[in-house]
């Protein structure tokens, strides 16, 4: 018994060491630039970290740590909440030692798919295709205090030992400022503005219910994240409501609907949106470009970015949004980009940018 | 003989007719006020329920004489029903009044209003005694609104069915108005905060205030509505600053007055400021100092 248990444990021992072997020899080596890059993002998206890591050229000088946060995200911003999806590669040039190759990579989030792409340098090392990682310059923001007049709104309800005669703190004065139905890619798209015009803070939703020719309701559905839904005193948000596969012909009518409540809030962050430029990304594709820069001292987990384009009549001609994957460290300048419809970037005049900020550690976000 | 027997006779007769009659008594007030003390006089001996709006009092008596009914008791203000079960049955009506005022109920709106806009707060107070009975007689009700410790404008109302109400201005400062309802002793407190309007065209001005690093810090001047009052903080104010490399913009809060901004320095550069609809002044800032 003893003899057949050691004979078992010797060929365990050696069939794992085979397996160990075989693996190793997966990672260790890539006959292609695009294999490179495959296998990389295949074993990252299997959190095969160290595996993934040894496609990386040495010559990149970027440890795993970086490494690591640069696919797995840090500081709590949305890629940490991510998962790596998919991965598109096309070979733009190859040469006997050098490569590059653009990279497409599909992120699932919580709030939608997320798509970056990346034009990634692969070299020949010791007879082997690597991916020299552009290693992502970590901000380190120095020490130092950061004074911030805290503004903030606290409300006193109404109690249970009130009479019926108090009265409760009304909801806030807000309007719908303007309201344009337009047909997009067989969509009917419902946008505008909206203000808070009074002096407290106000968490809003708006929606669009859709009568047909006949006066029935044919289809209701509010804006979710192209619109601020918290709004400051005067602070005015774009809303952009989508109902896929309803024609503007088969619509008779648009009842807006919409609820205003007062809700505690603060002031802060202020978040800057500085360079901002209309220009084409390395797709060709229209976006709006800029930087977000924290003026507070507490961390943006996840900065979410709201377009309002306008053509030359100062009406809404498009709304759109992206959310930013990095989280916006204080006094720390974050690159962002929102993509514009093609076909409308020739009649866009101007635009407005603004900034919805989620923290952690805020709970008024 | 025969005489006495008859007289003797009348006069027992008479005797149980008067004993009837005073068993059957039932002496009720004319002015019964709720939450005052109460006697009605009885006679004989028997079981007092008096039914009322939303409550019932039972009381024993015996050998007639007054039954007496606590002020606490009696708390409902209307149409009474007096009913006797005893030696004799018998029912009778009387009416209940609401006591002197002891409680307001006192609706104002809105919550927040506009500095300067006539008849856009309203006041109504329902007038009330201690037991909740609503009070139908008129009563002087005086209502004060007043902000910041300043005199404020005064006007007494004369209740109508236990109702008294007054729109009245909102005050050209701005503050959390004290607008208080008064009756006799009893008084009422609500907040109506009355806030600035836009800010000012005129006095819309901003400044640089210096400079943070490679970014320039543009500050404006106390920002006030027309009628002086400052624009309440929190509120919104975008500095835009046009160059080459593109357009930067900031929404800034009020904070103690003013909006501050930090924008990347430039060599050629057009800052403007607004706040809603309103626009500011415009600065042209020539670079990095």
């Amino acid at each position: 018994m003893g003899r057949i248990l050691a004979i078992i444990f010797a060929v365990l021992t050696v069939g794992l060491i085979a397996v160990g072997t075989v693996h190793g020899s997966r990672n260790a080596r890539a006959s292609s630039p695009e294999g490179a890059v495959q296998s990389l993002f295949g074993d990252a998206k299997a959190h095969d970290w160290q595996g993934a890591y040894s496609y990386v050229a040495a010559s990149s000088n970027v440890d795993q740590g970086g490494f690591v946060r640069d696919l797995a995200g840090r500081n709590g911003s949305l890629r940490t909440y991510s998962q790596l999806d998919s991965v598109n590669t096309r070979v733009l040039h190859e040469s006997e030692n050098e490569a590059t190759v653009r990279t497409e990579i599909k992120y699932a989030t919580a709030v939608g798919a997320s798509f970056e792409t990346r034009d990634l340098k692969v070299v020949k090392d010791d007879g082997a295709w690597k991916v020299q990682w552009p290693a992502e310059k970590e901000v380190n923001v120095p020490p130092q205090v950061i004074p911030v007049n805290y503004l903030r709104w606290d409300i006193v309800w109404r109690g249970p030992g009130d009479d019926w005669g108090a009265q409760n703190v009304e909801n806030p004065n807000c309007r719908i400022l303007s309201m344009h139905a337009v047909e997009r890619d067989g969509a009917l798209i419902i946008m505008g503005e909206v203000v808070n015009e009074d002096t407290v803070p106000a968490f809003i939703t708006v929606g669009a219910v859709l009568t047909d020719n006949n006066g029935k309701d044919v289809a209701e559905e509010s804006s979710f994240d192209k619109l601020s839904h918290v709004l400051l005193p005067k602070e005015v948000s774009p809303y952009r409501i989508d109902f896929p596969g309803i024609k503007k012909a088969d619509v008779k009518a648009v009842r807006m609907t919409h609820n205003w409540m007062l809700v505690p809030a603060s002031a802060d962050p202020v978040i800057a949106v500085l360079h901002q430029r209309i220009e084409k990304d390395l797709t060709g594709r229209t976006v709006l470009k800029g930087e977000l820069f924290n003026e507070s001292g507490q961390t943006v987990n996840i900065p979410h970015v709201l377009a309002t384009f306008y053509d030359n009549g100062g009406q809404v001609i498009w709304v759109s949004d992206a959310y930013s994957d990095h989280a916006l460290l204080p006094q720390t300048p974050q690159p962002f980009s929102v993509a514009l419809r093609d076909d409308l970037a020739a009649n866009v005049h101007t635009y407005r940018v603004t900034v919805n900020h989620y923290s952690l550690n805020n709970r008024e976000n | 003989m025969r005489k006495v027997i008859y007289i003797g006779l009348v006069i027992a007769l008479c005797w149980f007719a008067a004993d009837c009659a005073r068993a059957a008594e039932l002496h009720l007030p004319q002015n019964a006020v709720a939450g005052q003390p109460l006697s009605i006089g009885t006679g004989g001996s028997g079981t007092l329920y008096l039914v009322g709006p939303g409550q019932v009092i039972k009381k024993e008596f015996k050998s007639g004489g007054n039954v007496e009914i606590k002020g606490e008791e009696l708390r409902s203000a209307g149409r009474w029903i007096a009913v006797v079960r005893g030696d004799t049955n018998q029912s009778q009506v009387f009416w209940v009044k609401p006591g002197k005022p002891g409680k307001l109920n006192f609706l104002a709106r809105p919550s927040r209003v506009p500095v300067a806009r006539p008849n856009v707060i309203s006041g109504v107070t329902f007038v009330f005694d201690q037991y909740q009975n609503l009070i139908l007689d008129p009563m002087p009700v005086n209502f004060n609104l007043s902000v910041g410790g300043a005199t404020g404008s005064m006007k007494t109302v004369s209740s109508r069915a236990g109702v008294a109400w007054i729109s009245s201005p909102s005050a050209p400062k701005a503050g959390a108005a004290q607008f208080v309802a008064t009756v006799g002793d009893t008084s009422v407190t609500r907040v109506v905060q009355q806030v600035a309007a836009d800010p000012c065209e005129r006095s819309f001005h901003m400044h640089v205030a210096g400079h943070a690093g490679n970014r320039t810090v543009v500050e404006t001047d106390p920002i006030r509505d027309c009628s002086g009052n400052p624009v309440p903080d929190g509120t919104i104010v975008t500095f835009i600053q046009t160059d080459k490399t593109g357009k930067s913009t900031v929404d800034a809060r009020i904070k103690k007055g003013t909006a501050r901004a930090e924008l990347p320095a430039s060599e050629n550069a057009t800052i403007t400021v607004a706040a809603g609809v309103v626009l500011g002044n415009e600065l042209h800032v020539g670079g990095r100092q």
